[in-house]
C-alpha cells in the first residue's frame, strides 16, 4: 500500500486503564473480527496475561478504516520492559494515550509517554471510561494538557466499553498521525520490535518496515547478531496470521524465520537481505541486561531436571531471561536467574508453577552489583553469597523514580524515600491534587519492598515507575548468616553499612522464630566478616516422646513417627540443622517487620 | 528377640505366639481422658461378654503355643467386671508365666484380691495416676489417695508379690511440687514397677476439650517433667527400661514381660473387642461396638475388626521404633532380622546422633543415651532412612 495511507501507532496506557478493551473495540469497529470471534481482549494471548490485565508481549494487528491501513502495535504496560517498548513505540508514527476519567494520570502512563515524546510521536490523548458515575473527565482531559500541552477540545472523551466516540478515535489517528516516510527504493531494513516462538515454526518476528521491500522466501540477515535466516513466510496479523507475498516499506507485519532459539534474533535488531543489503542498521539496538537476580530452588529436589527443561522451554518465548546453574548447600541444586525487574521475575515465576507445574523455592531478589577486587579488576556479582570480601570498590544501580501522589501523602513518600538513601531530584504538581515526584533511588532498595511500603503509605494512591539510570558508588557491606556455625549461603545479603547492623539484627530474630527447636541448641548469628552484629539461640528440646505405647498403639505410633518423618524431609539441613523452607523467605519481609513492632 | 521378630509372614495359625492380651472395657464411669474402648455400667452384659470373649479365645486358640509366655488382663476396669464373669474369663486363660490384670484401686477388696491369687495372677496393675485429691478430680478419678494405700495393703495381704503402679504427670494445674509429692508417695508403697505417664491430650476426648487449651499453655514448663520423674526413680534404685517404664533393680525380674514382649517385636493375640493382634505380618483390630461383638461370637462368627498388612519394611520399622524405647540395644546388621532394620536405618544420622550425644553404638546394634531417650520419637524420625 501507498504509505500516505499507512498509520502505524501503539496504545499507552496505566494497568486497567482500558487499553486492551479499546483494542477490541477498534477490531470489532473495523470489523477486522466478527462479533462471533471475539473474544474478549484478544489482544493478550497468554492466559496468565488476560489473568493479571496487563499485556507482556507486544504484538501488533492491523485492521482498515476509511480507506487506510492502520497497525495496532501493542505496548508490553510496565516498566520492566521499558526496552521493548522504546522499540515498539520506534515502529510507530503515533500513540494513543488512554486515560482513566476516574483515576487521571498515573507513573506507568507518565513514563511511556514520556517516551512516546522522546521518540517523536505524535500522541492522541484519549479519556476512558466516561460512562462511570465516578468519571471527571474534564478534570483528567485537564491533566492530559498540562503534561501535554495542545486544548482541552483535542482530547476525545470516550468509553471504550460500550463503544461511545471510539470511531472518533480512529478518525483522529488517520488525521493526526503522520504517514511513515521511508525509502521505498532502498535495500530494505525492517526493525523487530518483538519476537514470539511457535514450537513448530520457530521464531517469528514482528518487523515494522522501515526502507525498502521484504520478499517472501529472500535470504535474511540480522545486523546486530550476525544471524542469516529464510524469510519462510511473510504477513500481517488480522489478529491471525496473514500471509503476503511481501512487506513494503512502511508497512507492519511478521517474519516467519526457522530458527529455534530466540537469542538470536534480539528486539531492536535490523534485518536486512544478506546479499545486497543496506550498509548500516537502524539506530537504537541495545543489550537489554537483567538487573534482578534470585536463586530459583526446586522445593523437591527430585524436580531439578523438570526445572531446567522448564527454564530452556520459557528462555525460548523470553530473551531477557538469563539463567545458570547455581549450587547452593543449603537449597541444593537450583538456577541462579536474572530478570529485567521484580514484574518480570513474578511473572516468570508464576509461569513455571502454572505452566510447568513446578513446586518453587525463589530467594529474596538482589541486584548486580559491580565490584572492583583488590587487584584491580572489576567483576559483575549477581549472589550475595559471591561478593568477594576483600574489595576495593562496590557499585550498585541507580534508578530514575518517579512517583505520583494525591498531595497529601506528599510527606510520606518523601519520608519513605529518604529512609531507602533516596536523592531528591525534584517535585511538580501535576494538577492541584495531585505531585509528581522525581527521585533517585538505589535498585538494591527497591527490588526489597519499596513498592508494599509505598502502597502502604499512601494507601494504595501512589503510582509508582522507574528507569535505569545506571552504577553508582555505594557503601555497602555483605551481611552473611551462620546457622549452628555453619554459614547458609542462601541467607546471605548486602546492606548499606548504616543499615547493615538493623537488618542482621532483624534476620536473626526471624529466623530464631522460624527454626523450630531441635535435639540441641541451635545459635543463629549474623556476621560481617569475622566480626558477629548479632545472635540469637533456638534452645534444645528437652523433651519429644510418646509416653504410651502398647500392642494397641504400635500403628497409630508409626504413622505418627512417619509424619514426623515427612516432616523433616520438608526441611533443609544445614549442617544437621532442620530449616524450614519459610526460613529462607524471612530475609524478604525483614523492613515490613520492623514497621510491624 | 530375633526369634521373635521373625516368627511372621505365614497369615495362618502357628501355634507360635506366646502372648495374649484380653481386654475387659466395663468401667464404673469413663474418665475424661480415656481413648480405651470402655462400656460404662451394664452389669448385666458381663456375663454374655465373658461368654463371647471365650469363645473368640477358643476360636484364635490355635495360633498360641501350648504354654504361653505371658497373659495380660486390660480395660477398662477388668476388677470392676461382675466376679462370676471375670471368673469365667480367668479359668479358661492358656497356662504362663506372668499374668497380669489391671486394677482401680476402689475396687481391689479382700475378696477380689483373694479370687485373683485362686485364679493363678501373678501380678496386678493398680491405675493409682496421683495421690494428689485436687488432681484426681481433673482427671475424674473415682479413687482417694487412701484406696490406693489400701489396694496396695490389700494385696500384699494375699501375698502379691508383683505390683506395678501407674502415675499420670502433666495435669493441668500439677506444680513440679506436685509431682515430687506423688513419686514419693508411690515410692513410700515399694512397688515392684511402676509406670509414668505424661497425660496425652488425645484428639475427640471430653478431656482434650475441656483442658487442651491450659494444656498447650503448659507445654513448655511439662518439658522438664518428664526429666524429673525419671531422675527421682532412677535416684530411687528402679531401673528406666523402658521410656515410661521403672522396676525395680534387684534380682528378680520385673520388667513387665507381656509388654517387653511386644517392644521386642513379639506376635501378640489380643481377644475382646477393640482388642488389637499382630500375628504373622497382619495387624487386626476388633471394632468397638460391644453389642456387635458379643453377637457375633454368638453367632458363631468372627467380631468384626480391621486388618492391616505388615510389610517387611513397616514391621522393621515398627522394630526400631519399639525396640529404641528400651534401655538394651536394638541389633541393627548382622543376622537376617536384623539385617532388614539396616535397610531402614540412615546411617549417617546414626554417625551425627551418635555425636551429639543421642545414640550409642554398641556391638552390631544401636541403643539410645538418657537424652536420646527424653528425644526418642525426634532421634527415631532422624535414624529412619
Amino acid at each position: 500500500m501507498d504509505q500516505s495511507r499507512i498509520r502505524n501507532f501503539s496504545i499507552i496506557a496505566h494497568i486497567d486503564h482500558g487499553k486492551s478493551t479499546l483494542a477490541d473495540r477498534i477490531l470489532q469497529l473495523t470489523e477486522t473480527v466478527s462479533e462471533r470471534e471475539m473474544r474478549d481482549q484478544l489482544l493478550d494471548s497468554m492466559e496468565l496475561e488476560r489473568e493479571r490485565g496487563i499485556t507482556i508481549k507486544a504484538q501488533a494487528v492491523r485492521v482498515h478504516w476509511k480507506g487506510h491501513e492502520l497497525n495496532l502495535i501493542d505496548t508490553p504496560g510496565h516498566v520492566d520492559f521499558t526496552y521493548e517498548v522504546s522499540r515498539s513505540l520506534q515502529a510507530c508514527e503515533g500513540a494513543v494515550l488512554v486515560v482513566d476519567a476516574a483515576q487521571g494520570i498515573e507513573a506507568q502512563t507518565l513514563a511511556n509517554a514520556y517516551l512516546a515524546i522522546e521518540n517523536n510521536l505524535e500522541i492522541v490523548p484519549i479519556v476512558n471510561k466516561i460512562d462511570l458515575p465516578s468519571a471527571d473527565p474534564d478534570g483528567a482531559a485537564a491533566e492530559v494538557v498540562e503534561l501535554l500541552g495542545g486544548k482541552g477540545e483535542d482530547v476525545v472523551r470516550i468509553s471504550a466499553k460500550t463503544g461511545l466516540n471510539v470511531d472518533q478515535v480512529l478518525d483522529a489517528i488517520v488525521e493526526r498521525i503522520r504517514p511513515p516516510e521511508g525509502v521505498a527504493d532502498a535495500p530494505p531494513r525492517a526493525l523487530v520490535f518483538d519476537s514470539s516462538y511457535d514450537q513448530y515454526r520457530g521464531v517469528i518476528a514482528f518487523v515494522r518496515v522501515v526502507d525498502g521491500r521484504l520478499p517472501t522466501g529472500a535470504n535474511l540477515h540480522a545486523m546486530a547478531m550476525g544471524t542469516d535466516f529464510e524469510a519462510e513466510e511473510l504477513g500481517y496479523m488480522a489478529p491471525g496470521r496473514m500471509p503476503v507475498d511481501a512487506l513494503e516499506a512502511g508497512e507492519v507485519g511478521y517474519v516467519v524465520t526457522g530458527l529455534k532459539d530466540v537469542s538470536r534474533l534480539r528486539v531492536g535488531d535490523t534485518l536486512t537481505l544478506r546479499k545486497g543489503g543496506a550498509a548500516s542498521p537502524l539506530p537504537g539496538y541495545k543489550d537489554v541486561k537483567p538487573m534482578v537476580f534470585a536463586g530459583l530452588f526446586p522445593t523437591d529436589s527430585d524436580d531439578y531436571p523438570e526445572l531446567r527443561d522448564a527454564l530452556e522451554r520459557l528462555k525460548l518465548n523470553d530473551a531477557a531471561l538469563f539463567y545458570e546453574p547455581e549450587t547452593s548447600q543449603a537449597l541444593g541444586f537450583g538456577f541462579r536467574c536474572g530478570f529485567l525487574g521484580l514484574l518480570h521475575m513474578e511473572i516468570v515465576r508464576e509461569r513455571l508453577e502454572r505452566e510447568f507445574d513446578l513446586d518453587l523455592l525463589v530467594t529474596a531478589p538482589n541486584v548486580a552489583y559491580n565490584v572492583k577486587q583488590k587487584n584491580g579488576d572489576w567483576l559483575e556479582v549477581h549472589n550475595p553469597a559471591e561478593m568477594p570480601r576483600e574489595i576495593e570498590e562496590v557499585q550498585e544501580p541507580y534508578v530514575r523514580a518517579q512517583v505520583i501522589v494525591p498531595k497529601d501523602y506528599v510527606g510520606a513518600v518523601m519520608e519513605l524515600c529518604t529512609e531507602k538513601r533516596g536523592r531528591f531530584d525534584h517535585m511538580e504538581y501535576l494538577s492541584e491534587r495531585r505531585v509528581l515526584l522525581t527521585y533517585d533511588l538505589p535498585l538494591g532498595e527497591i527490588v526489597l519492598d519499596f513498592y508494599d511500603q509505598l502502597k502502604s503509605r499512601t494507601r494504595g494512591y501512589a503510582s509508582f515507575d522507574y528507569d535505569i539510570a545506571g552504577f553508582r558508588d555505594g557503601n555497602l557491606a555483605r551481611v552473611d548468616v551462620l546457622v549452628g556455625g555453619e554459614q547458609v549461603d542462601a541467607l546471605s545479603l548486602i546492606a548499606h553499612r548504616d543499615a547493615a547492623y538493623e537488618r542482621g539484627r532483624l534476620l536473626v530474630e526471624r529466623l530464631r522464630e522460624e527454626i523450630p527447636r531441635q535435639m540441641f541448641d541451635v545459635p543463629i548469628q549474623a556476621a560481617i566478616g569475622s566480626r558477629v552484629i548479632a545472635r540469637e539461640t533456638v534452645k534444645a528440646k528437652r523433651k519429644d516422646v510418646l509416653a504410651k505405647c502398647y500392642g494397641g498403639d504400635i500403628s497409630r505410633k508409626r504413622k505418627l513417627l512417619e509424619k514426623q518423618k515427612a516432616g523433616k524431609r520438608r526441611m533443609k539441613q544445614v549442617g544437621g540443622v532442620e530449616v524450614p523452607q519459610s526460613a529462607f523467605l524471612a530475609v524478604l519481609n525483614l523492613d515490613g517487620e520492623k514497621k510491624k513492632q | 528377640m530375633t526369634a521373635a521378630a521373625s516368627d511372621v509372614g505365614h497369615g495362618a495359625p502357628n501355634g507360635a505366639v506366646r502372648h495374649l492380651y484380653v481386654h475387659l472395657p466395663f468401667c464404673v464411669h469413663r474418665c475424661g481422658y480415656c481413648d480405651f474402648v470402655t462400656a460404662v455400667g451394664r452389669r448385666d452384659e458381663h456375663s454374655g461378654y465373658a461368654a463371647a470373649v471365650v469363645a473368640e479365645l477358643e476360636r484364635e486358640r490355635s495360633w498360641l503355643a501350648d504354654r504361653v509366655e505371658t497373659v495380660f488382663v486390660g480395660g477398662g476396669t477388668p476388677t470392676f467386671t461382675e466376679p462370676d464373669a471375670l471368673v469365667v474369663v480367668l479359668d479358661r486363660l492358656p497356662a504362663g508365666d506372668e499374668l497380669t490384670v489391671e486394677a482401680n484401686p476402689e475396687t481391689v477388696t479382700p475378696e477380689l484380691a483373694m479370687l485373683l491369687r485362686d485364679h493363678g495372677v501373678t501380678r496386678v496393675s493398680l491405675g493409682a495416676q496421683s495421690f494428689r485429691p485436687a488432681l484426681l478430680e481433673v482427671l475424674e478419678r473415682r479413687a482417694t489417695p487412701d484406696d490406693v494405700r489400701r489396694a496396695v495393703h490389700t494385696l500384699r495381704g494375699v501375698e502379691f508379690d508383683n505390683i506395678s503402679l501407674d502415675l499420670i504427670y502433666g495435669v493441668p494445674g500439677q506444680s513440679a511440687a506436685d509431682l515430687d509429692a506423688d513419686l514419693s508417695d508411690a515410692l513410700a508403697l515399694e512397688p515392684e514397677h511402676l509406670s509414668c505417664y505424661e497425660l496425652e491430650a488425645k484428639p475427640g476426648t471430653r478431656f482434650t476439650h475441656a483442658h487442651g487449651a491450659a494444656l498447650a499453655r503448659q507445654a513448655e514448663a511439662l518439658e522438664g517433667y518428664f526429666e524429673r520423674v525419671v531422675r527421682t526413680l532412677t535416684g530411687a534404685g528402679y531401673r528406666w527400661y523402658e521410656t515410661a517404664n521403672f522396676c525395680r533393680d534387684d534380682d528378680r525380674e520385673l520388667r513387665a514381660l507381656h509388654n517387653l514382649g511386644i517392644w521386642r517385636g513379639a506376635d501378640y493375640l489380643g481377644v475382646g473387642v477393640g482388642a488389637v493382634s499382630t500375628l504373622a505380618g497382619e495387624r487386626r483390630r476388633n471394632l468397638p461396638s460391644v453389642g456387635r461383638y458379643v453377637s457375633a461370637l454368638a453367632a458363631g462368627a468372627s467380631p468384626p475388626r480391621e486388618v492391616e498388612h505388615l510389610d517387611a519394611e513397616t514391621r522393621a520399622v515398627e522394630r526400631l521404633m519399639l525396640g529404641l524405647r528400651l534401655d538394651e540395644p536394638v541389633a541393627v546388621g548382622g543376622d537376617d532380622a536384623a539385617g532388614v532394620l539396616a535397610s531402614v536405618v540412615d546411617a549417617v544420622a546414626v554417625a551425627r546422633l551418635a555425636d551429639r550425644g543421642l545414640v550409642e553404638l554398641v556391638d552390631d546394634g544401636i541403643r539410645l543415651t538418657t537424652r536420646g531417650r527424653l528425644l526418642g520419637d525426634a532421634v527415631t524420625a532422624d535414624l529412619l532412612a
